[in-house]
């Protein structure tokens, strides 16, 4: 991602006292836990004009959940202030920066996984797919269910790991019947559990995050 | 199902057993498959269906919120043209209350029409136990009861069985002929049926909308069945939660193409019927008398809960289940409840207590399908994220997950703890070579079905020094 964006001439700043954005706590339940580590993603990214964010899931986390947990609070304005500063690194790209061809070539056919965060709470569905069409040297082909879920989840991936698999089963179905060399998604986590997956299926499908394709050359 | 276990521990028991049926689990893919496309052409034929869905949140939320004035004038205007209306507070009083009007009429034989809020109340086996036959009209319904199971769908009762199943159920329970033809198996029980209509004494319906303006309960069905059961017996005993209340008649020229087509892919279901009393005096057919019994059983609870009370919006079509990862994959059965998937995780820790139901709300990946689906537009998955926060409020998620949290905490607000958690992760990660893949490793949970890459050689901002 940052080799992307300075291509692009931008200049990328890594704060090197961030942490997580207090996602995990968040989504078993423990807000205040989670706040308390949000604090801490406030301070550490007040300065940032932009922040490029390579998951859909902690953008949303930032952008749909932090006005949530700082709802009645004194910093609520900041923290709506800064949500409108965060974005997911293909809503940057294209959205934002109006960049649809960043110049990458990866030979080969891809299918691309929708994280369910990215999606549904952030809307980003074309982006994506705008600039993996651009890439030169890959056919990408939608595979069934592209939006269904890959079954991560967070700590439900731990706690119900006979469910979240089923779901990654599910999933490979769907991207093997496509042929395809790659999945690619825009979301760590996702491909965590589908490379997880996958990789102990031996299935020959490659996954890689977006990042690192558009920063083939 | 095993009832008598825990919730918990059943529903984990069951999903292992579900989640390792592959060809269960495609029958069912496959068929919701089927649905998705039809629901999705029909949705299409709307001018602009996500208006539809607006306008249809908002007639139910407006009877939600004036719940108290809209049922008593659905009650007075039943009442004045004959009926009578049963306000009960919970199952046991809705029991009492229909017990008691079938042992009034020395009735023998009950036949009911689809009905998920009986299910609530355990109607079935209490009606049974006290000596009554009792049959279910509708034929999944029907093919459930003769399994002596729970409805797997409150939409689709018997959607999880093969037709070569209820073949082999019918000759065995009805000494049917050998078939797999659907249309000749439908045959076969509404032969069994037709009978049971003519000599029940007592109808019980449930109710898909209680129109508030003229007192009037709208049933809707694809098979007929809720018609005869409505009609034919001498007494009509409707059983509603109320929050099936809608404001006005008009209200449901919306509501009940988009029950249908959220429900089944139908543009409209066969039938609807709208029910407004008994038999009037210049009338030839109908029951001699109506029983509208309203049943709370909790949802006021829920209505007080600011948050979450949209979820009584709910009308019941069952669209969130049948785009549910979790759904498809573990099945009707597993959940435990009465109302299964998405809205069931939602209401049943309002219903039946939040301690023994709150793993309903973990058991999601929070992907949000149900939501996007939803035609009245409940906030589904983030009313699980809701209940999860209220369970860890109480303390519920157990001290190792608490101590777990605030050690999250405390490591993430410290960069330099942050850096030492990574290298000892790495440390550890050596160390615990031996152990890894076996049951003590701690990351048995997940490695037992994936991989998990070594942690990165270098951090990135280890990574990020360099380059500069
Ligand atoms: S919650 Fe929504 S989608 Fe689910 S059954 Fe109720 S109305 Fe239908």
């Amino acid at each position: 991602m940052v080799n992307v964006l300075e291509r692009l001439g931008h200049q990328v700043d890594y704060p090197e006292g961030q942490t997580c954005c207090g996602q995990p706590a968040f989504n078993s339940g423990y807000f205040p836990e989670a706040k308390k580590v949000a604090d801490h993603f406030l301070k550490t990214f007040a300065d940032a004009d932009l922040i490029a964010v390579p998951s859909g899931s902690c953008t949303a986390m930032i952008r749909k959940f932090y006005p949530e947990l700082y709802q009645d609070s004194p910093q609520s304005e900041v923290v709506s202030e800064l949500s409108g500063r965060v974005f997911e690194f293909t809503e940057l790209l294209v959205n934002h920066l109006d960049v649809t061809d960043v110049g990458a070539k990866l030979e080969g056919t891809a299918t691309y996984h929708d994280g369910c965060h990215g999606l549904r709470e952030l809307g980003i569905q074309d982006a994506p797919r705008k600039l993996l069409e651009n890439v030169q040297g890959l056919t990408l082909v939608e595979m069934d269910e592209a939006q269904s879920c890959c079954g991560f989840g967070g700590t439900f991936a731990i706690k119900f790991p006979q469910i979240s698999t089923a779901m990654t089963q599910v999933k490979l179905g769907s991207a093997a019947q496509t042929e395809a060399d790659y999945l690619i998604s825009g979301d760590p986590s996702c491909l965590m559990q589908i490379g997880g997956y996958f990789s102990r299926e031996k299935s020959p499908i490659q996954c890689l995050h977006i990042a690192e394709v558009l920063d083939q050359q | 199902m095993s009832q008598s276990t825990n919730p918990f521990t059943q529903f984990q028991t069951d999903a292992d057993r579900v989640t390792a049926d592959d060809d269960r689990r495609r029958f069912l893919r496959t068929s919701l498959r089927g649905y998705q496309s039809t629901r999705t052409a029909t949705q299409n034929r709307f001018l602009d269906y996500e208006s539809a869905r607006i306008a249809a949140s908002d007639a139910k939320w407006e009877a939600i919120e004036n719940l108290d004035i809209y049922l008593a004038q659905f009650a007075d205007k039943l009442e004045a043209r004959g009926a009578t209306v049963h306000w009960c507070n919970d199952s046991e009083e809705a029991r009492n209350a229909i017990l008691e009007i079938i042992k009034k009429h020395d009735a023998k034989s009950v036949i009911k029409s689809k009905c998920m809020t009986t299910e609530e109340i355990h109607l079935n086996q209490l009606l049974e136990k006290e000596g009554f036959e009792v049959v279910e009209s509708d034929l999944g319904e029907f093919i459930v009861q003769l399994r002596d199971e729970a409805p797997y769908h409150f939409v689709f009762p018997a959607m999880h069985l093969k037709k070569e199943e209820i073949n082999t159920l019918f000759q065995e329970k009805l000494k049917s002929i050998n078939t797999n033809d659907p249309e000749e198996l439908t045959m076969v029980a509404r032969e069994v049926l037709r009978q049971k209509y003519l000599s029940a004494d007592i109808g019980i319906s449930g109710a898909n909308f209680g129109v508030a303006e003229t007192g009037m309960i709208s049933i809707t069905e694809n098979e007929g069945n809720a018609r005869l059961t409505t009609a034919l017996p001498k007494v009509h005993i409707s059983l509603m939660g109320i929050e099936k209340i809608i404001p006005r008649l008009e209200d449901l020229a919306l509501l009940l193409p988009i029950l249908a087509t959220a429900g089944t892919g139908q543009h409209l279901t066969c039938y609807n019927s709208q029910l407004g009393g008994p038999r009037q005096e210049d009338e030839s057919d109908g029951p001699i008398e109506m029983h509208v019994v309203l049943l709370d059983n909790h949802r006021t609870r829920l209505l007080a809960d600011p948050e979450q009370r949209d979820a009584l919006r709910c009308i019941r079509c069952g669209a969130c289940l049948n785009v549910c990862p979790i759904f498809k994959n573990v099945g009707g059965h597993t959940y435990g409840t009465t109302y299964q998937g998405p809205i069931g995780s939602v209401i049943t820790p309002h219903l039946r207590g939040l301690k023994d139901w709150k793993h309903l709300s973990h058991s999601s990946s929070l992907c949000g399908a149900c939501t996007e689906t939803c035609p009245v537009k409940i906030d589904l998955h983030h009313h699980l994220l809701r209940n999860r926060r209220n369970a860890a409020g109480k303390g519920q998620g157990g001290i190792a997950e608490r101590l777990l949290m605030l050690g999250f905490t405390v490591v993430m607000r410290r960069p330099w703890l942050y850096r030492l958690a990574g290298s000892l992760g790495k440390v550890g990660h050596v160390l615990t070579k031996p152990i890894h893949g076996t049951r003590i490793d701690p990351f048995y949970a997940w490695k037992k079905t994936r991989d998990l890459d070594d942690p990165a050689k270098q951090s990135f901002r280890q990574y990020w020094r360099a380059r500069k």
